[in-house]
C-alpha cells in the first residue's frame, strides 16, 4: 500500500490544491473523517468547516463552507463551494458566511429548510471557535 | 468629380476608425487570454462534478425516490429557456447566433403546443428576442455591472432557477450558450440542465459508499451541478464572446484598410485630373492669344 494519496482541493473557479498527502481530514456532513491511503471508496457531503492535509508531518488547513468529497483508495478530491486558506480566514469572513447562511435558512424551502438550519448552526460554531 | 476635400475628410474618418477597431481587437485578444484561462480553471471541478454524478445518477434515475431535478417532473408541457448573450455588440455574429438558435428552438416548441418561458442573461439577447417573445420572458439577468465573472453569479441565477422549478413553474429547463471552439469558431449550443443528463462515464468498477444516503447527495448535489453548468455555459460564452469580437475586428481593420487604398487612389486621380484641367486650360488660352 502506497504512504501517500493524490489530494486536490477544488472550488468552482479554480484549484486551490494539489499534493501527495498522507492523511486528510474532512468535516463530513455525518461527521469529521480521515482518509488515509487505501480507504474504502466514499462520497460524502461536508458541512462548513475546516479541512486538514497531513504532508509529511506538517498540517495545512483549509476553510470549507460545504461541498463534497470523494474518497478512493488512490486519493481524495474535495469538491468545495468556497475554500481558503486557513491564515486567510478573519472574523469578517465567517461572519459573511454566517449571514449568507441565515438568508438562505430564511428563503429556504420546507423540504431544504432542516439542512439550511443545520448549515446556520455550523456557521455560527465556526464563528465562536474562531473568536476562542 | 468627387470633391477633393471631401475625400480627404473622408480618408480621415476611415483612419480613425481603423484604429478604434485595431485597439479593441487587442484588448479583446487581451481579454480572451483572460477568459480562456478561467474556463480551463473552472474545468477541474465541473468535470469531477460530473464525473460523480453520472455514478449516481446511473443508478438513482429508475428508482422512484430519485430527486424531480434528475428524473424529471414527467410532463414537458412548459419549457424554460435561459439564453446567454453579451452584454456588449460589436462581436460579429456571436449574439445573433446564440438569438437564433433559441429563436428556432423557441418556435419548435411553441409549434408542438408548448408553453415556453425565458430567462435572459446579457441584455443583447433580449434586445434581439424581445420583438418576438416578449410576452414570454420572464426574467432577465443584468451582467452589465460585472466586471469578473465569479461562481457567485452563476449560482444567483442557478438558485432562481431552482426556486422556479420548486415552484412547479416549468418542466424542463434549457440553456443555451456559444461553446469556444476556436477563435474563428465558436458554437451556439443548447444543454438541457432540468431534468439533468449526465453523460455515463466510463464504466467505473467502483462501487462507492455514499454518506448520507444517494439521494440525500443527489439533493444535495444536483443544485449545485445545476449551478456549476450555467457557470461553464458563461465561461464558455464569455471566452466565444471575446474570440468573436476578436475577428469581428480583425475584419473591420483590414476593411477598413482596404477602403482606405481605394479612397487614396480615387483621391489621388481627382487631384490628378483637377491638374490636368487646369494645364489645358492654360494652354488652350495660350494658343488662342
Amino acid at each position: 500500500m502506497a504512504d501517500t494519496m493524490q489530494f486536490d482541493l477544488v472550488s468552482p473557479e479554480r484549484k486551490l490544491a494539489s499534493m501527495a498527502a498522507e492523511s486528510v481530514s474532512i468535516p463530513g456532513s455525518e461527521g469529521e473523517m480521515v482518509a488515509m491511503p487505501g480507504h474504502a471508496p466514499v462520497v460524502t457531503t461536508l458541512r462548513p468547516g475546516y479541512v486538514s492535509v497531513v504532508v509529511g508531518g506538517e498540517t495545512t488547513d483549509y476553510l470549507v463552507t460545504g461541498g463534497f468529497a470523494e474518497i478512493s483508495a488512490e486519493g481524495i478530491s474535495v469538491l468545495a463551494e468556497e475554500a481558503l486558506p486557513k491564515g486567510e480566514v478573519t472574523k469578517e469572513v465567517l461572519e459573511e458566511f454566517h449571514r449568507l447562511a441565515e438568508e438562505d435558512a430564511k428563503d429556504a424551502s420546507e423540504h431544504h429548510s432542516a439542512a439550511a438550519a443545520r448549515r446556520v448552526a455550523d456557521c455560527h460554531e465556526l464563528l465562536i471557535r474562531h473568536g476562542t | 468629380m468627387a470633391n477633393l476635400k471631401d475625400l480627404k475628410t473622408r480618408i480621415e474618418s476611415v483612419k480613425s476608425t481603423r484604429k478604434i477597431t485595431q485597439a479593441m481587437q487587442m484588448v479583446a485578444a487581451a481579454k480572451l487570454r483572460r477568459a480562456q484561462e478561467s474556463a480551463e480553471d473552472a474545468r477541474p471541478y465541473a468535470a469531477q462534478m460530473n464525473a460523480v454524478l453520472g455514478n449516481l445518477a446511473q443508478g438513482a434515475a429508475e428508482s422512484e425516490s430519485a430527486p424531480l431535478l434528475l428524473r424529471g417532473t414527467g410532463k414537458d408541457d412548459v419549457h424554460l429557456l435561459i439564453v446567454a448573450t453579451s452584454e456588449r455588440g460589436l462581436c460579429g455574429g456571436f449574439n445573433s447566433n446564440i438569438a437564433k438558435l433559441a429563436r428556432v428552438h423557441a418556435n419548435e416548441l411553441v409549434a408542438a403546443g408548448k408553453t415556453v418561458k425565458i430567462v435572459t442573461v446579457g441584455k443583447k439577447g433580449r434586445d434581439q428576442l424581445k420583438r418576438e417573445f416578449g410576452d414570454m420572458m420572464i426574467d432577465h439577468v443584468d451582467m452589465s455591472g460585472v466586471k469578473r465573472l465569479g461562481y457567485a453569479h452563476a449560482a444567483d441565477i442557478g438558485r432562481d432557477v431552482i426556486k422556479r422549478f420548486d415552484a412547479a413553474e416549468f418542466d424542463v429547463a434549457t440553456i443555451f450558450y456559444s461553446r469556444f471552439e476556436s477563435v474563428v469558431s465558436q458554437i451556439p449550443t443548447a444543454l438541457q440542465l432540468i431534468p439533468a443528463k449526465f453523460e455515463a462515464t466510463e464504466e467505473s468498477s467502483v462501487v462507492y459508499e455514499f454518506e448520507p444516503d444517494e439521494n440525500e447527495i443527489l439533493d444535495d448535489l444536483l443544485p449545485r451541478a445545476v449551478s456549476t453548468q450555467i457557470f461553464t455555459a458563461l465561461l464558455e460564452n464569455g471566452a466565444s464572446e471575446q474570440g468573436a469580437r476578436m475577428s469581428a475586428m480583425d475584419n473591420a481593420t483590414r476593411n477598413a484598410g482596404e477602403m482606405i487604398d481605394k479612397l487614396t487612389i480615387e483621391f489621388n486621380r481627382s487631384r490628378q485630373a483637377a491638374i490636368t484641367n487646369e494645364l489645358i486650360e492654360i494652354i488652350s488660352g495660350a494658343e488662342a492669344l
